[in-house]
């Protein structure tokens, strides 16, 4: 029979339940230094082109009288660092 | 009285514990390293090099700092050998493949074992990548070193050079 109390019972425990769940899904886990073989690959780098982003970075922002994309002054356009 | 007195002796036995625990680490170090040479076979024991100035570096294929330091381990293992230097460097990649490709762009003159089961990295509690060990004579470990910059290397030379003076 379910009383208020043993639904709140009930209530709590599936809270707990979910928070180990969460707390257990979580992927942080220890990389030795050894292990880092694959994170060390250009792939991995979170920006893996610097150059190619810079460069559709700065085609993207130069346009009609737009400043230049690293600048907070307003440009005449040529998009110019 | 009675009680400072065995305070002193327990204490004095504590110090003589601890310092025949810590007098040997090429021991410990040897006994719990499973070192092998690149084609799996059972490498040096560490503690045949007793009575050497021993030095260990960790590498592994992937890390730039690694490469910067190839030059300057195979010029130590020229130019301290004679000397009592012995230069070692074990290998932690996950493939031994990675490990040849990269002896073959970058020649190692000194010894290179590999530690497939990571239990000497794991000993030394190695924590970046290259670290070196420096271990003297009477096999204590005496200096650890982590990365490499070729700044730095001057300090590691003469740090050497003064282990070798050191009486066995």
């Amino acid at each position: 029979m379910f009383t208020p109390s043993s639904m709140k019972l009930t209530r709590n425990a599936a809270i707990a339940f979910a928070f180990t769940l969460l707390f257990g899904m979580m992927g942080c886990a220890n990389v030795a230094p050894w292990e880092r073989g694959n994170l060390a690959k250009p792939q991995m780098d979170i920006d893996p082109h610097p150059l190619q982003t810079e460069m559709q970075s700065h085609n993207y922002s130069s346009r009609e009288a737009a400043p230049s994309h690293k600048s907070s002054a307003g440009g005449g356009g040529c998009g110019c660092y | 009285m009675k009680k400072i007195k065995q305070s002193f002796f327990i204490i004095a036995l504590l110090l003589l514990c601890s310092k025949s625990a810590l007098a040997d680490h090429l021991e410990q170090i040897s006994s719990a390293c499973d070192l092998k040479t690149l084609d799996g076979k059972p490498a040096l024991a560490l503690q045949e090099l007793r009575g050497k100035v021993v030095y260990i570096d960790f590498w592994a294929s992937w890390c730039p700092p690694c490469v910067k330091s190839f030059p300057f381990l195979n010029q130590l293992e020229h130019d301290m050998k004679e000397q009592g230097v012995h230069v070692i460097g074990v290998n932690l990649d996950e493939k031994v493949k990675d490990a040849e490709e990269f002896l073959t762009k970058h020649p190692a003159h000194f010894s290179i074992v590999a530690d497939p089961a990571k239990t000497c990295a794991k000993v030394l509690e190695v924590m970046a990548m290259p670290t070196s060990f420096i271990i003297d004579k009477k096999g204590n470990i005496r200096h650890v070193h982590q990365g490499f910059r070729p700044g730095e290397t001057e300090e590691l030379r003469a740090l050497l050079a003064q282990l070798v003076m050191e009486n066995p």
